[in-house]
């Protein structure tokens, strides 16, 4: 059975309608990527998933619970990281811990080994004494992502954990999930907007624009479903007669631009240019100097199904939003 | 319960690093208690007044050396004699006296007669409390000046005898219970409120209601942990407070007690009105915004300050539904009369069911979701 599964769930604020009839399940062991623009409906679709908003329409079973008709048994097996930090900066690692292992219940004789695994595990453990106003963003999303597993959840919810940090700290913080995942059987359903983050870690990926899914499968899938535009880019050791008419003849090749010795070719087909260039290059007696193949990235599949790759529009602010915001000025 | 704990002391152990939250909220109600007492307590001195004598008579010679006699012993007001009364007059409209004493020409001739002899005291009373200083000063030595001598041995009138059942009550006591409740109200606003609005805006309390705590062990813990914080700051006003304003024997166990008993039900009570309050507001500028009326609609009229009796019948109608006019009531009794808790048993039970009245609505309103 599946660890998530969302039939036509659906959000309305007012009029704005944040997530629009939702349907997918998420398979035990997953990493799930939802992936869409700011104010997508991500985020309204995991405080659903977590019970903290209530949906408009439809249902969502987690864990096999129901949203809205068991909550607290969704809690309990579920850790969430929310993307505003949520630890307490004066407090330190190990009362953070704890404390939030009492909020699921769990009395600190029980929760100690387990923190102090889980703060090994995200390379805290020596700072674990020192309040967290001390710690740098990356270190404090490493011991949120601690904390949300403090009471050993199955499904674990992260809303953009690598929004805001460095390259290194993201890095960081993705080997940490997906260490944990294999040492703890985790379930991870994650928000992000970084495609290449989302293209490396995750098993599949649904692309939310607008509160719908436009797209939904496996990194490798979804870059093979949309219409090929690979750009090779050759030099020769010698450039015969009539080379540039040569290539421009080549099969699916959409453009050429020639800088001698470079040549530019973007092509509908990679792999088929490339056979046919080969075989040219063969024909004509010329060795290639160099080659080099740009294949599909990730935004050229969110481009493809969302029609833009930035987009500024309006949102129904949901109040909370508006306060954060405030609050982050 | 375990979980209503987690609560609790997550917020007190954040209070307790934050030592400027504290100093603040304690500060702020002892300067009010320091500067507002001595302000207001003391005694009127060193009014002008200025005496024009127009009879130049034996009588009214008599009526300056009183005055004269006044001005030097307590210096309720100075003498500044005058031979023009349009002169006297004109300073009296500039701002440079108080008042003016005129001796009319034919003062000495009427108190001979005894056809009511009169003297006028013309008096700048846009200042209500020194010329009721002046105006009663003057009465006195009027009374005085008309005195038989030798006085008959058996009153002819009768007279009024004033018995007071407590010593003397300076001013800056009369404000230490209104101080009191102030401190802990402010240690509600900061500590209960504020910190509420501010913790939700940040996404604090999202962290909580992903957790499997229930809307009432929330509840409960928000308002301990404000009660505990506000108790701690109304215990140190009752004791620092009343080594300030000299309230007598303030250390002992049993009045101790009595007014911890106080302390706890003013706590609950305001923690439990902030709650209300805020417990649907979502916007971190509002609280700061109405807590300053808060303040004055609150404190003002709760007899903190100044005696209820005296206040127009729609302020008379609010106090009685405000929390602070029972706790200040409360306060007063146990502090200046040090009664026993049945005096104050009114109070406590208003504040008590306030609070449950208070605290049940805010429940209902309470949304476990964002």
């Amino acid at each position: 059975m599946s660890d998530v599964q969302v039939r036509d769930l659906t959000k309305r604020f007012g009029e704005f309608c944040a997530v629009d009839h939702l349907n997918f399940s998420v398979a035990h062991g997953e990493v799930f990527g939802l992936l869409g623009p700011n104010g997508a409906g991500k985020s309204t679709l995991l405080r659903m998933l977590t019970t903290i908003v209530p949906p408009t329409e439809g249902t969502a079973l987690v864990n096999g619970h129901d949203v809205v008709r068991e909550p607290n048994a969704v809690r309990k097996g579920i850790g969430v990281i929310p993307q505003a930090l949520t630890s307490d900066l004066d407090l330190s690692a190990d009362e953070n811990m704890r404390i939030y292992a009492q909020l699921y219940g769990i009395p600190p004789s029980r929760s100690r080994r387990t923190a102090e695994e889980l703060l090994t595990a995200v390379d805290l453990i020596q700072w674990r004494d020192k309040p967290l106003k001390m710690y740098s963003g990356g270190m404090r999303r490493r011991l949120e992502i601690a904390r949300g597993l403090v009471h050993e959840p199955k499904i674990f919810f992260l809303d953009e954990p690598t929004t805001g940090l460095d390259p290194v700290s993201r890095t960081a913080v993705w080997e940490m999930l997906a260490k944990l995942k294999r040492e703890r059987d985790l379930t991870i359903i994650v928000t992000t907007h970084y495609m290449d983050e989302a293209d490396k870690l995750c098993d599949r990926i649904a692309i939310v624009d607008h509160g719908k899914l436009v797209a939904l499968d496996s990194p490798i899938r979804l870059k093979a479903s949309i219409p090929g535009r690979n750009v090779i880019e050759a030099s020769f050791s010698s450039i015969p007669e009539g080379w540039e008419a040569t290539l421009r003849a080549l099969p699916e090749v959409a453009e050429l631009k020639a800088v001698p010795p470079v040549f530019r070719l973007s092509s509908n087909n990679g792999p088929a240019t490339i056979t046919a260039l080969m075989e040219a290059t063969r024909a004509a007696g010329v060795s290639v100097a160099s080659l080099s193949v740009q294949s599909t990235t990730l935004d050229d599949v969110f481009m493809h199904y969302t029609g833009h790759q930035l987009r500024d529009a309006l949102q129904a602010p949901a109040p909370r939003q508006v306060m954060m915001r405030r609050m982050s000025n | 319960m375990i979980r209503i704990w987690a609560v609790i002391e997550r917020d007190l152990r954040r209070f307790r690093r934050s030592p400027a939250l504290i100093t603040m909220s304690l500060l702020m109600p002892l300067v009010q208690l320091v500067f507002l007492g001595y302000a207001f307590g003391g005694q009127i001195k060193n009014l002008k007044l200025g005496l024009v004598d127009q009879d130049h008579s034996l009588s009214s010679v008599r009526l300056r050396a009183m005055c004269q006699a006044v001005a030097a012993n307590a210096r309720t007001f100075k003498t500044y004699t005058y031979d023009d009364l349009g002169a006297a007059m004109q300073d009296l409209r500039d701002g440079r006296l108080n008042g003016v004493l005129n001796i009319p020409p034919n003062f000495s001739r009427k108190l001979h007669e005894g056809t009511s002899p009169t003297v006028a005291l013309m008096e700048d009373n846009t200042d209500q409390f020194s010329s009721s200083a002046l105006g009663g000063a003057l009465q006195q030595l009027l009374n005085a000046f008309g005195a038989k001598v030798p006085a008959p041995r058996l009153a002819t009138q009768a007279t009024l005898s004033v018995v007071e059942i407590y010593p003397y009550v300076p001013y800056i006591q009369y404000l230490l219970p209104g101080t009191i409740v102030l401190a802990i109200f402010i240690s509600a606003m900061i500590g209960g409120g504020i910190i509420f609005i501010d913790d939700k805006a940040r996404g604090l309390h999202e962290g909580y209601l992903v957790t499997p705590i229930s809307k009432l062990e929330l509840i409960l813990g928000f308002n301990l942990s404000g009660v505990m914080k506000a108790v701690l700051s109304g215990m140190v006003l009752v004791t620092i407070g009343s080594l300030i304003a000299g309230i007598p024997d303030p250390f002992s166990l049993f009045r101790i007690a009595r007014l911890f008993l106080m302390v706890l039900a003013t706590a609950l009570a305001l923690i439990s009105m902030m709650f209300l309050i805020v417990v649907r507001v979502n916007d971190p500028l509002l609280p700061r915004a109405i807590f300053g009326m808060l303040n004055t609609v609150l404190f003002f009229p709760s007899g903190a300050v100044y005696p209820i009796s005296a206040f127009p019948a729609w302020m008379r109608a609010m106090t009685t539904i405000n929390p602070f006019t029972y706790a200040v009531h409360g306060f007063k009794e146990l502090l200046l009369k040090n009664t026993s808790l049945l005096a104050v048993a009114p109070d406590l039970l208003f504040l008590v069911g306030f609070s449950v009245v208070a605290l049940s609505i805010a429940t209902l309103l309470f949304k476990r979701t964002l």
